[in-house]
């Protein structure tokens, strides 16, 4: 196998601040001690694969994943679709995005929620998907509600879907949240906050998309995804054993 | 004014939550036939070459609770040191796990063949481990560690020879407790605080 090179060294600045009082539930959990610095190597630039024949029909639909196609999740119908791509700008293709969200009413389909909202019978909150070719994606799910939490006084968080990618290396490994484009909450949030480059808040959050939205059907939101790349390897040896 | 570089910034992180388990392990949430598989189950298959291990531990915030809500990944190479896609590795070893803190008591368990030795760039040889990351509520991006073994040779490792104050390599490195059992607990922060990379 050729050497594709390291991966490109992430860039802290760009990501939440791990300690942040805002945020309580960070305070204990952020290492005080800084991270031990080292360039990439196999263990990082290999990663799992997964095989187009894992996913049934329904895994990337959310409306009716739950109900096995048997009745619709209540909500707001949207198509969530964008492009994982590289920081080269190369897309990634057959790659997992999985994603997971509140049902209309802001309630989680998980034995910890305990939120006054109802659970919809025909909504279970997660879907998954390969890139194609191209990098590109597509899910079609309903709008989460907002919901409160136990922080500050009267905290909320603002709608959002939960995103986990992989690319191709497990040094890529990706957990992030797509936001709605307008929600007032977003600004209130303290979890959007722990992200003190407001540029880079700001690319959380998806645009309604006209140009991809069905008439009579659904409303699009766009986001696009972009993993760490990797670093060219001219001048330099080649790995050994791979 | 410079030419343009073309590169991209990564898509910045935020925490996985409470209910990461929904979207990653949807039976641990209590939601077992969404799909008709989950990914991830155990790193090995049957018929896998190599000893086969039991690691178990706990995740320690830094008042000293086990964390009940941490989920983990783990990416490690079979027995002879290649990962899945290499050429010459073992068919029975995916090398990818996903687990989950016991909501109880907070405690992990993995199953799987202990990794050998891997070859990286310019001769340098890595002793065997495997690489964890973990996400949680409260953890605002994915913390990367590695799991080394007490009874292997660490002592040529390029990374654990990184580790500036000596007495944290002991971090990174899981303990025997019995013949194929290992204990590797990760403390977020303070006293015995695990090293941590930026890998
Ligand atoms: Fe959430």
């Amino acid at each position: 196998m050729a050497d594709l090179g390291p991966l490109i060294p992430r860039n802290r600045d760009i990501h939440p601040v791990p300690y942040d009082p805002g945020y309580k539930t960070s305070v204990a959990r952020s290492p005080s001690q800084p991270l031990l610095s080292m360039e990439s190597g196999a263990s990082e630039e290999t990663g799992p694969t997964f095989g187009h024949g894992t996913f049934g029909a329904l895994d990337n639909n959310l409306i009716m994943n739950f109900s096995k196609g048997a009745a619709p999740a209540i909500g707001e119908r949207i198509l969530m679709h964008g492009k994982v791509l590289d920081e080269r700008g190369r897309g990634v293709p057959n790659t997992l995005v999985e994603i997971w969200q509140a049902n209309a009413g802001g309630r989680y389909r998980h034995k910890k929620d305990g939120y006054l909202a109802p659970l919809d019978p025909n909504f279970g909150g997660c879907g998954r998907t390969l890139t194609d070719d191209e990098g590109n994606y597509q899910f079609l799910t309903i709008r989460p509600g907002a919901y409160p939490w136990p922080n500050r006084g009267n905290d909320w968080r603002p709608m959002h879907i939960h995103i986990s990618v992989f690319g191709h290396s497990f040094g890529q490994r990706l957990i992030t949240q797509m936001y709605f484009q307008g929600d007032p909450l977003i600004d209130m949030c303290p979890i959007a906050a722990t992200i003190k480059n407001r540029s880079q808040l700001d690319r959380l959050v998806a645009p309604l998309d006209m140009s991809n939205s069905r008439p009579l059907d659904f409303l699009a939101y766009k986001f696009d995804i972009v993993l760490r790349g990797r670093r060219q390897t001219m001048f330099e040896n080649k790995l050994e054993g791979m | 004014m410079v030419q343009p570089l073309d590169i991209h910034q990564e898509t910045p992180s935020q925490t996985a939550g409470p209910y990461v388990h929904i979207g990653l392990m949807p039976s641990f949430a209590g939601i077992p036939d969404i799909y008709e598989n989950q990914l991830g189950e155990s790193p090995i298959a049957d018929g896998a070459k190599g000893e086969v291990i039991e690691i178990v531990g706990s995740i320690y915030d830094g008042t000293g609770w086990a964390m009940r809500d941490a989920l983990f990944e783990s990416w490690q190479a079979d027995a002879s040191g290649k990962f899945a896609g290499q050429d010459g590795a073992d068919p029975s070893v995916s090398g990818y796990c996903r687990f989950a803190a016991d909501g109880e008591t907070g405690e992990y368990t993995l199953k799987t063949v202990k990794p050998g030795s891997i070859a990286g760039r310019g001769g340098q040889v890595h002793a065997p481990h495997i690489s964890l990351w973990i996400v949680a509520r409260g953890i605002n991006i994915g913390l990367q560690t590695r799991i080394y073994f007490e009874d292997e040779d660490n002592s040529t490792d390029p990374l654990l020879n990184r580790i500036e104050q000596r007495q944290r390599v002991d971090t990174l490195i899981a303990k025997k407790t019995a013949d194929g059992k290992y204990r590797f607990d990760v403390r977020l922060q303070g006293e015995g605080e695990t090293v941590f990379l930026d890998i």
